[in-house]
């Protein structure tokens, strides 16, 4: 830590950057293979059955007591379905636009990766803050992103020249459009009260007046939907929809490609999990203790991340919760939802939130 | 015929808000997610380490038996063989000047009984026209090898697997009057 001092602040700023993205970056995509397992393990629970309970590395032998707790917990699963995904034949249909069909998984995995870049997982570890770009404009920078995301699977659905995965495509442009313009406005009047749109800000106004899940519920309920609709899960997955669309805009990818969007769908959920919790839970705060103050000491530093972690968690939970839950909405349905209920009602909260600031 | 109206009022503002089926949704699938996590009610059977206990008369893989004293039942007169329909068993008999019957009261037993598990069907002919009561169906039904010719059970492997089938016991009292009839004091008036 001495040497570093001696290095220019621009060094310095480079390296903490380059050491956060890594770090960051590496807990995403773990966090990504285990919410697979979590999934996996989650939706066999509700559905009676055990799930992966079976992958034991020859190194089980050696972790003593816990070892076949960790097998039946499948602890080992996302091992073997990372190798099976390096493995599988990465096939190119011949009739596909070739360039396009190269850059839709990469142009859907960038933006979700991307968005974790502005969300405070941590208050600070030393003098470092724990965040890999402190923005003054975040979250217009997150919603400038996340509507990018988009753009991939539409890509997806128009490479591969075949038709279900362009009704997939069709239906993901429809969908993320309309559920764009509802989750930007549901957290306008969040603004409006914390008076920034840094993201760190809006974790310090809640450490000090409370909460915003409960100063807004009505923002958090449609961000809430809003979120499961931009990240394609049920019951708003039309674009995926394996029961009419075979497998929706992925249908013609395999092997690797076809991991890059599973990828990018968990990172999506992982990125608007993280986007929920600092917006409307608080961030790394938790109230009531001494962790709602950012410290110079180091052990609560790392504390304040595994609060973030743990509420992130909560919300990949109820994530995969709600999977088993509702059945798919009607493609109107899910339109008119969209644009004729939490349009008006969003608009209306920030009217109302408006007013009540004003007085 | 008694008909039910069912009733079909519309919706109301509560109903149309999803709540109810929401919150109906979570208590199911929260129930079963805790049947399953800390009641162990789940459904799935470990395969390989469980397995279904088959029931009584069930048809599975066709074994030979020994009788009470362990001799070998069969007495090689092909008829199993030439009523197997997929032709799935063969035959090889001992010949003129072949290893007589291991059990007493029998001519011959087969040099080589094969059954081709491949091929067999799992009908139970083979069991119904036997006279000896010699090979049943028994209630294996998952047989496994690495090559075709494992896959083929000779005799020695079949009256392995097949044990000893003490029930029905044809012959036993047939050679008891037999050997009764060699010291039966003849009454001579």
């Amino acid at each position: 830590m001495e040497s570093l001092q001696y290095l220019s602040p621009t060094t310095q700023f480079v390296l903490f950057s380059a050491l956060k993205i890594l770090v960051v970056f590496g807990v995403v995509m773990t966090g990504v293979a285990y919410a697979v397992l979590v999934e996996r393990k989650v939706s066999a629970w509700i559905q009676d059955r055990v799930g992966p309970n079976r992958t034991s590395p020859f190194f089980v032998d050696y972790i003593p007591v816990i070892g076949p707790f960790l097998v039946r917990l499948g602890i080992f699963q996302p091992m073997a379905d990372g190798l099976k995904f390096m493995l599988k034949e990465d096939f190119t249909p011949n009739y596909v636009r070739k360039v396009y069909f190269w850059l839709a998984p990469a142009i859907t995995v960038v933006p979700a990766l991307m968005t974790v870049a502005v969300i405070p997982f941590g208050s600070t570890l030393g003098s470092e803050k724990m965040v890999i770009a402190d923005l003054n404009v975040g979250i217009l920078y997150t919603f400038g992103i996340v509507s990018l995301g988009v753009y991939g699977i539409v890509l997806a659905g128009y490479a591969s020249n075949s038709k279900y995965p362009f009704l997939g495509g069709i239906r993901s442009s429809a969908q993320m459009i309309s559920y764009e313009i509802a989750m930007g406005l549901s957290v306008v009047p969040i603004f409006l009260l914390s008076e920034s749109l840094n993201l760190g800000d809006i974790v310090k106004y809640q450490a000090d007046h409370g909460w915003m899940i409960l100063k807004q519920p009505v923002a958090f309920v449609i961000f809430l939907i809003a979120a499961f609709a931009e990240t394609n899960r049920l019951p708003f997955d039309l674009p995926e929809s394996e029961t009419e669309l075979v497998g929706g805009y992925h249908t013609e990818y395999s092997s690797m490609k076809f991991a890059l969007f599973f990828l990018g769908e968990y990172a999506n959920m992982i990125a608007s999990s993280a986007m929920m919790v600092t917006l409307f839970c608080g961030g790394w705060t938790l109230p009531g203790t001494l962790l709602s103050t950012p410290s110079a000491s180091f052990l609560v530093g790392l504390l304040h991340i595994g609060v973030f972690l743990a509420k992130m968690a909560v919300f990949m939970v109820v994530f995969i919760w709600v999977r088993w839950m509702l059945p798919r909405f009607r493609y109107d349905q899910l339109m008119d939802i969209g644009w004729r209920r939490f349009i008006p009602v969003a608009l209306a909260n920030i009217l109302l939130t408006a007013v009540v600031v004003a007085l | 015929m008694s008909t039910k109206v069912v009733d079909r009022s519309p919706l109301t503002f509560y109903e149309r808000t999803y709540l109810p089926a929401i919150l109906g949704g979570l208590k199911v699938t929260a129930k079963h997610f805790a049947d399953t996590v800390f009641k162990g009610k789940s459904v799935t059977m470990q395969y390989p380490e469980e397995r279904w206990v088959v029931p009584e008369g069930y048809r599975g893989a066709p074994y030979l038996v020994k009788d009470q004293d362990g001799a070998t039942k069969c007495v090689s007169c092909q008829l199993c063989e030439f009523v197997c329909p997929p032709k799935a068993i063969r035959i090889t008999p001992p010949g003129a000047d072949g290893q007589p019957a291991d059990r007493r009261n029998a001519e011959k037993m087969p040099k080589e009984f094969e059954i081709n598990m491949l091929r067999c069907i799992f009908c139970g002919m083979c069991q119904e026209v036997c006279p000896e009561e010699a090979i049943f169906l028994q209630k294996d039904y998952s047989l496994t090898g690495e090559s075709r010719t494992e896959m083929v059970f000779n005799k020695e492997k079949l009256l392995k697997l097949g044990g000893t089938h003490a029930g029905i016991q044809k012959w036993k009292h047939k050679l008891e009057e037999a050997e009764a009839q060699e010291t039966f004091p003849v009454q001579t008036r």
